[in-house]
């Protein structure tokens, strides 16, 4: 029975300690990375998950939603982990556990039955479907499936199920965050639009972002403005609920009936538009108001496009303790932009992320020397080398689009740059390359509280710089010969 | 293992019936009818397990199950350490899964070992026309970039299953074409009811490919054993192979943790096989003890009872040379894990855990919260079988609450009935508890320490139970307004 591949048996050989040091040289060199980014079919440390999970970040962030993959229960609990590790929060949801059965006979008894469960053991105000590769792969139709549920009596008549397909093989998290939005939306507000009818709020969608302190900071923005609004997936206390004693299912999320009339809105806002491709295009043949699309604002200059927009949608003067904020973060900026300057760094993660990576270190005159995006797509890279052709700092900076870390690592080393930023899962690079790596991207397992500090407007500038001028001058405390070792730095 | 019926005040078994039922009444029937089975009050003394298990997973109910991927990938496959692991199939499945475990590595990542992510990160048009020959030139592409490495694993993901790819077939090619193995493991996640059939997929992919590929060099003595079932989470397998080795045993091989293909590939070379985790490995212990005539032995290196008892069952198996080392060992150890009780105890003594894990540490770990003067009042696994609740029952309490695949309803019922001062469970299960302002531990991660294992692992468990138990944190938690 051993031996099926009809092998030759061999001695234990183990790898010697010269093999190691040879190879370990060898994948730090030119050569290696050519092999290594001549690569047909092999992904090696991809930055990106799959659909669902996106989904789920999204569903989340609505009032008493109850997150709900068809499919494998093991997916489910691949989402459910990955967000537990970097909140450190819950994440209830749940999934209708197909297995084996389910390739032959389809998932529709696992969705009603699941539905059924779900709904008398956790009473959801709504639940938010969407699916794994399994049913995508034998062709589940989720429409009559639901619409069955309600004939049966599965569902309440009055309960939304809004559901999305988000196949794992295509797209990445991002894509998922952006079909499950469009789904509730468009279930949420589905006869709700009235003529003439305006709620005089700003609809504003953060998109799939998993750093609850940029809701925070977009909802202080708002507030100085005075102007009213409605957030869009809001998972600001889904994943960062307060600790009282008391274990809430439902900790927060958009209020479903503030959804439902955003339909009416005065105006809406994206700040992801790579977030939004789909989602957006449809708020703008269906919403009322105006809609507008701008970059996630990290930086001076995005955030101050977001400052004059809300200013002209809302014909309201940008608030004096915004501009006074305006100037203290452009004073942290000139104090500390001598610790940055002319550094070169690496950037990877989603696309609305690395174009405000790229836009801030570029406001800091330092170099976004290697853009690497493992989901990317041409229009990203047109975005990319715009931000870096209109400035002096960008030129020579390199994009690397459908690249992974394993690349990433080469480019480390045989074209090295003094810091990256990125998540976690760019610490062996970084490692290897023997520099810091800053975690403000997803996930973050490694580090507390990253997502409790928003990377977003003027107080994300402020915090970014501060994160890596201290860091550089750590190390150079730390790494130092003594006669440099001085008081001031 | 246990004194003769322990008992919990106030637990009985009318009030775990009570508490069960009432966990119950919120189910549609169905579905009640299909958990009630899988949820009883223990009786240590029976013969046959009091629950049910390895049954589907209710749908709907927030179950904390993986698949068998999980259980391929995440348990048996991933830790072995000079193989590259492929994710066979879309993006998801090994990235979450990318160093989530904590089943550390010796050598150089990347060079020695390949605690990394690699996938054909299937596409839309794999799905449709198949990934066999992207996965052949993979296969390929990995062989170049990563020399060193001993053979490749194929870890199926689901829709390659259901594409109907033959990725044994490609695999039998490529081994040839490579000359390494490259080790087919169908190993779709819809296979089965839980990461439990991943194991089983992944045991029988070793005794089909792997098992008598390999001769060790070093001449053969009789104290030759294999160290099966430890994944040398934060450690474990360093720190039980050390005692291992201090008794004058040689450990020859490691499954999985930290564990080198090629010796696993010479295990059946071994006279004993010493086995850690029962539930995810028992299968390659029978086929060893069938085939070659390997004698298997269950040990539990957790807390100093259990150790002390371990070794010298252990040493039964071994000459006098072997069980005067185990007593010399004991002695040695005796009164440094003393200190750590007399440390710890007083703060611990008398508090209540519940426990709920994968198929082992319920009832594995008994003994070192025991140690410690603590009672387990609830005790559950995600993924266990009937056998491993046949070795729980006489672990646990009377009349305590056992639960099997338990939905996050029936835990927090159970919790907030029973109170206890721990919770040990896992990362999905984290914080809900936390929230409730209830101490909890990761016991599938040692929540990012660890070792536990043997006795450089004690009194690291017994820091964090105190640690988290014992915390001035939990006290801030009810606000004075």
């Amino acid at each position: 029975m051993a031996n099926e591949l009809g092998l030759t048996v061999k001695p234990v050989s183990g790898i010697t300690p010269e093999d190691e040091a040879r190879v370990s040289a060898w994948i730090d060199t030119p050569e290696y990375r050519e092999k290594n980014f001549a690569r047909q079919a092999l992904v090696i440390n991809p930055a990106h998950g799959c659909q669902p999970l996106g989904a789920e970040l999204c569903a989340h962030g609505f009032e008493g939603t109850l997150p709900f993959t068809h499919g494998s229960q093991g997916c489910a609990s691949y989402y459910r982990s990955t967000l537990n590790r970097h909140f450190r929060e819950p994440a209830p949801a749940v999934s209708d556990a197909m297995t084996e059965d389910g390739a032959v006979f389809g998932g529709q008894n696992n969705l009603h039955e699941g539905l059924e469960n779900a709904i008398a053991l956790y009473h959801p105000k709504m639940v938010a479907v969407f699916t794994s590769c399994m049913p995508e792969v034998i062709g589940d139709d989720l429409s009559a499936f639901i619409k069955n549920a309600r004939q049966k009596g599965f569902l309440p008549r009055e309960l939304p199920v809004p559901y999305a397909n988000t196949p794992s093989f295509n797209g990445s998290h991002v894509t998922g965050y952006d079909a499950m939005l469009l789904s509730i939306l468009q279930t949420l507000t589905e006869g709700k639009k009235i003529e003439g009818r305006c709620t005089g709020k700003l609809n504003v969608i953060p998109g799939f972002d998993a750093n609850t302190a940029n809701y925070r900071e977009y909802k202080r923005i708002l507030d100085a403005f005075g102007i009213p609004f409605t957030m869009l997936a809001d998972i600001s206390e889904s994943f960062d609920s307060p600790n009282d004693g008391n274990y809430r299912l439902y900790p927060g999320g958009t209020p479903l009936v503030e959804a439902a009339d955003a339909v009416n809105g005065k105006a809406t806002l994206t700040l992801a538009p790579y977030a939004t491709l789909k989602t957006f295009p449809w708020i703008k043949e269906n919403f009322s108001g105006a809609h507008a699309s701008l970059p996630m604002p990290m930086g001076i200059a995005r955030t101050d496009a977001l400052l004059l927009k809300l200013s002209e949608l809302f014909d309201r003067p940008v608030p004096d303790v915004l501009k006074a904020e305006r100037g203290r973060a452009v004073d942290a900026m000139t104090d500390a932009q001598q610790y940055m300057h002319g550094k070169k760094f690496a950037v990877y993660g989603d696309a609305d992320l690395i174009l405000g990576y790229v836009a801030f270190l570029l406001e800091m005159g330092a170099t976004p020397h290697h853009v690497l995006c493992s989901k990317g797509s041409k229009k990203i890279e047109k975005d990319v080398q715009a931000l870096l052709d209109a400035s002096p700092y960008g030129k020579g900076a390199h994009i690397w689009m459908n690249r992974d870390l394993w690349h990433l690592r080469s480019l480390l080393m045989t074209d090295p740059v003094d810091g990256l930023l990125g998540d976690t899962h760019g610490k062996f690079a970084a490692r290897d390359a023997k520099i810091p790596l800053f975690r403000f991207g997803f996930p973050v397992f490694d580090r507390v509280n990253r997502h409790r500090s928003p990377i977003v407007g003027y107080t994300g500038a402020v915090n970014m710089l501060t994160e890596i001028c201290n860091k550089f001058l750590d190390l150079v405390d730390e790494t130092c010969d003594e006669r440099h070792f001085e008081m001031m730095r | 293992m246990s004194d003769a019926a322990k008992k919990v005040d106030g637990i009985t078994r009318e009030s775990t019936q009570k508490m069960i039922d009432e966990a119950l009444e919120a189910y549609p029937e169905k579905g009640r009818k299909k958990r009630a089975p899988h949820l009883a009050p223990n009786d240590p003394e029976a013969a046959a397990s009091c629950v049910k298990s390895n049954r589907k997973t209710v749908p709907g109910v927030m179950s904390a199950r993986g698949c068998a991927y999980a259980g391929a990938k995440g348990v048996v496959w991933g830790p072995i350490r000079d193989m590259v692991h492929v994710s066979h199939g879309p993006v998801g499945c090994g990235w979450y899964s990318w160093g989530t475990r904590r089943n550390l590595m010796t050598g150089k990542n990347g060079v020695s070992q390949f605690g990394m992510q690699f996938t054909s990160d299937f596409q839309e048009k794999d799905i449709v026309y198949g990934g066999d020959k992207k996965l052949a030139v993979l296969l390929k592409e990995a062989k170049e970039l990563f020399p060193l490495a001993k053979g490749i694993s194929v870890l199926s993901e689901c829709p390659v299953g259901l594409i109907g790819d033959d990725i044994n077939a490609v695999a039998k090619k490529m081994t040839k074409e490579l000359d390494i193995p490259v080790i087919p493991c169908n190993c779709e996640g819809f296979r089965g009811v839980s990461q439990s059939l991943g194991h089983h997929i992944s045991n029988d992919t070793i005794r089909d490919y792997i098992i008598e590929t390999r001769e060790f060099v070093e001449p053969e003595t009789p104290y030759d054993i294999a160290l099966i079932g430890d994944y040398n989470i934060g450690g474990d397998v360093w720190s039980a192979k050390d005692l291992l080795a201090e008794i004058g045993l040689n450990v020859k091989a490691t499954w999985t943790g930290d564990g080198e293909m090629e010796r696993i590939a010479a295990t059946h070379r071994v006279k004993l096989n010493l086995i850690h985790c029962y539930r995810s490995m028992n299968y390659m212990c029978r086929v060893m003890e069938e085939k070659y005539g390997i004698p298997w032995v269950e040990f539990n290196f957790f807390g100093p009872t259990n150790i002390k008892k371990s070794l010298r069952m252990i040493a039964e198996r071994f000459d006098d040379r072997i069980k005067d080392n185990v007593e010399k060992v004991i002695a040695k150890y005796d009164p440094i894990m003393q200190k750590v009780v007399d440390e710890y105890r007083p703060r611990l003594e008398g508090k209540k855990v519940m426990l709920y894990v994968g198929g082992l540490r319920p009832r594995h770990t008994v003994g070192a919260y025991e140690d410690l003067g603590m009672v387990v009042v609830g005790a559950g696994y995600e993924f266990a079988h009937g056998d491993d609740y046949e070795r729980t029952m006489p672990e646990m309490p009377e009349a305590t609450v056992i639960y099997d695949d338990a939905s996050e309803h029936e835990l927090e019922h159970f919790v907030k009935e029973l109170q206890p001062d721990l919770v040990g469970s896992g990362i999905k299960e984290k914080y809900l508890f936390q929230k409730m302002g209830l101490p909890f531990r990761q016991m599938h991660s040692w929540d990012y320490s660890g070792p536990y294992h043997a006795y450089q692992g004690f009194p690291v468990f017994a820091r964090d139970i105190d640690m988290a138990v014992n915390s001035p944190t939990w006290k801030l938690v009810k606000s004075p307004f």
